[in-house]
């Protein structure tokens, strides 16, 4: 360690660097991730609905029919009665990631090792990073491989490989994804620092989940109505409103999600929301190339 | 550096309206064991806390190792070893597995990881069970496996926060033993404690801790000497004539009071007297049959004190 010489000025200065011992946390939380039981059965769950939604979305994909994106098709495919793996994931991500960290520190103080741990030199800040970023790399591990599997079955049963176009839309949808998952996981960490049951903050955050789930629509519904001029005069205030409509929805990290997978997975899919007719003339009707589709979101 | 291992000047912690710890002044010197001691609820843990950094002082100064807690906490936690009153683990670890956390967390170099561990584990007596889930291990073995996971920082300072809680008194003459021989090695401890006879026996200083307040300070035949007047309790058993007994013992040197009971005799001294008491029954013609001196209790220099305070105030 080094030792600073200058005098601290301030009672706030802080000696040493903020994230001592983060490396130490974020290797302990990888390893407890990926060796519990936990992580088993949520990989199971993982990678039985991927299996099962791309081999119905298979079925559904003629080669050479209409071979634009193929892959991706693979993602986005529904068939009756189940939903396309786009649409599990939206609500499974949050799942895993509220049980992954819904006890993170909570479940140190009941265990009684937070007051051992807190008397080591480490900062509570690299504490609760270290365990976040634990949390991500393990997302990121298993989503990966998700992602890899998806791709060996795809070029086992369509026998032709992936565009690069193709790999580079599903990488940023892995990384979209991660996201999804990281913001469920803040989310999950911040009510395990908050309540000392752990079994309250698993209730907690999945009530947040079931609400953005089953009732934040409905919400936008009755809000916006409340926001906008009780007449739509003019145009500007036909487009303020709508803005304000989408906002509103995307708080919603599920509709940011949908949003991100719609336009990564779906490269005819040009605008989120509300168009106007205006920028419609604008719009070119090939495929938005990869780099485009990004500054969209 | 100095002598003084640790200072605290009229460190004082307030939660809202509720005074927890008021005008602490302490200070613990290289190579002794200092015994902070009081009732539950005393305010013995929140001193800790401070001391560590672990929780802001509302006002006064400390000063461990020469860092300040508050402004400088990697430095004081890199050297100083804290047992908290309820040490835990994670159960699905083994004890190594444990340790080799801490170390980690500790910045110890990887090549060295390894022997650290060993080491403090076999000073604790674990090695037999040093591979095995600490969700097996007893109470005791869990204290024990507490004082190796301090020890793996090769601390300068120990703190400890009720070590014995929760030990049955076998175990934890066991463990007291243990702190013992850190205490020959040189290193330098604080521990608190509501057990006042259980430690004071390995405390070189105690300090007694009431609502907040550190009220006595000092070794414990001082503090013996300040509030029970005789620090020494002497009993005896002897056969002879009653009154010329008392008057014998009465007039030694250092006797603070006689109390007789048929032929048991109970003399308050200031000194060890057992030798002059011996002498002044048989001159007085009377047959000396058990002579014992009870050590000076911590829980009756305590209680006295209290008492004292309380019938001050009432007068
Ligand atoms: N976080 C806190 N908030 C409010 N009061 C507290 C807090 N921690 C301790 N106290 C109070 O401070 C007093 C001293 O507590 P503590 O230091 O734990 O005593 P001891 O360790 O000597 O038993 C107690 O009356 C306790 O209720
Ligand atoms: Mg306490």
């Amino acid at each position: 360690m080094k030792k600073s010489t200058k005098p601290l000025k301030t009672r706030d200065e802080r000696e040493g660097s903020p994230w001592t011992g983060l490396g130490a946390v974020l290797t302990k939380e990888m390893a407890d991730h990926l060796t519990g039981a936990r992580m088993l059965i949520l990989d199971a769950l993982v990678v039985l609905t991927a299996v099962g939604t791309i081999y119905t979305a298979l079925q559904n994909i003629r080669p050479g029919a209409n071979n634009e994106f193929l892959y991706l098709r693979l993602f986005t495919t529904a068939q009756e009665p189940l939903p396309a793996f786009v649409f599990f994931l939206a609500i499974l991500v949050p799942l895993i990631a509220i049980a992954l960290s819904f006890d993170s520190i909570n479940g140190e103080f009941n265990r009684r090792t937070l007051s051992r741990i807190l008397a080591q030199p480490v900062y509570r800040d690299a504490l609760l990073m270290g365990k976040f970023l634990g949390g991500l790399m393990t997302l990121t591990m298993v989503f990966s491989a998700i992602w890899l599997l998806i791709f060996g079955i795809g070029i086992l049963r369509l026998g032709v490989p992936p565009t690069a176009e193709e790999t580079g839309r599903a990488l940023w949808f892995l990384l979209g994804t991660i996201f999804y998952g990281g913001i469920w996981m803040a989310l999950a960490m911040l009510f395990s620092t908050v309540f000392r049951s752990s079994a309250t903050a698993a209730l907690a955050s999945i009530a947040v989940w079931a609400f953005f789930i089953f009732f934040w629509n409905i919400v936008v519904g009755l809000v916006t109505p409340l926001l906008a001029p009780d007449q739509i005069t003019n145009l500007e205030q036909l487009v303020a409103a709508s803005q304000s409509q989408m906002v509103l929805t995307r708080i919603s990290p599920l509709t940011l999600y949908a949003d991100i997978a719609t336009i990564m997975l779906q490269p005819t899919e040009r605008f989120l929301g509300f168009v106007l007719p205006v920028q419609l003339d604008r719009a070119i009707e090939a495929p938005l190339p990869l780099a485009q589709s990004v500054l969209v979101i | 550096m100095s002598d003084l291992v640790l200072e605290a000047k009229g460190l004082t912690k307030q939660y809202g309206d509720f005074v927890a710890v008021d005008h602490l002044d302490l200070s613990i010197r290289r190579g002794e064991v200092f015994g902070l001691l009081g009732p539950n609820g005393a305010g013995k843990t929140t001193t800790i806390l401070m001391l560590l950094g672990l929780t802001e002082p509302t006002g006064g100064e400390v000063s461990v190792l020469g860092f300040d807690p508050a402004r400088q906490p990697l430095s004081v936690k890199k050297r100083v070893g804290y047992m908290p009153d309820q040490v835990g683990f994670y159960d699905d670890l083994t004890a190594r597995e444990n340790l080799i956390y801490i170390a980690k967390l500790n910045g110890i170099p990887r090549d060295q990881i390894k022997r650290r561990v060993e080491e403090a584990i076999e000073r604790v007596r674990l090695s037999h069970v040093i591979d095995q889930r600490t969700a097996t291990f007893s109470r005791g073995m869990r204290q024990r496996l507490g004082l190796a996971d301090v020890l793996i920082k090769n601390p300068q300072l120990i703190i400890m926060d009720e070590p014995t809680q929760g030990l049955d008194p076998e175990l934890a003459h066991e463990f007291l033993d243990l702190i013992h021989s850190l205490k020959t090695e040189g290193t330098t401890i604080l521990l608190s404690s509501h057990l006042l006879h259980q430690v004071q026996a390995i405390c070189d200083r105690v300090g007694l801790f009431s609502q907040g307040r550190m009220v006595l300070q000092g070794t414990v035949s001082e503090l013996a000497r300040k509030v029970l007047g005789g620090a020494y309790r002497i009993q005896l058993q002897a056969e002879g004539p009653a009154a010329k007994l008392r008057k014998a013992l009465e007039g030694l040197r250092d006797v603070n009071a006689v109390e007789m009971n048929n032929g048991a005799i109970q003399i308050e001294a200031q000194k060890d007297v057992r030798a002059d008491a011996a002498e002044a029954v048989i001159q007085a013609g009377g047959r000396l049959q058990g002579l014992s001196v009870e050590a000076q209790s911590l829980d009756d220099i305590y209680t006295r004190y209290f008492e004292e305070v309380r019938n001050e105030k009432v007068n």
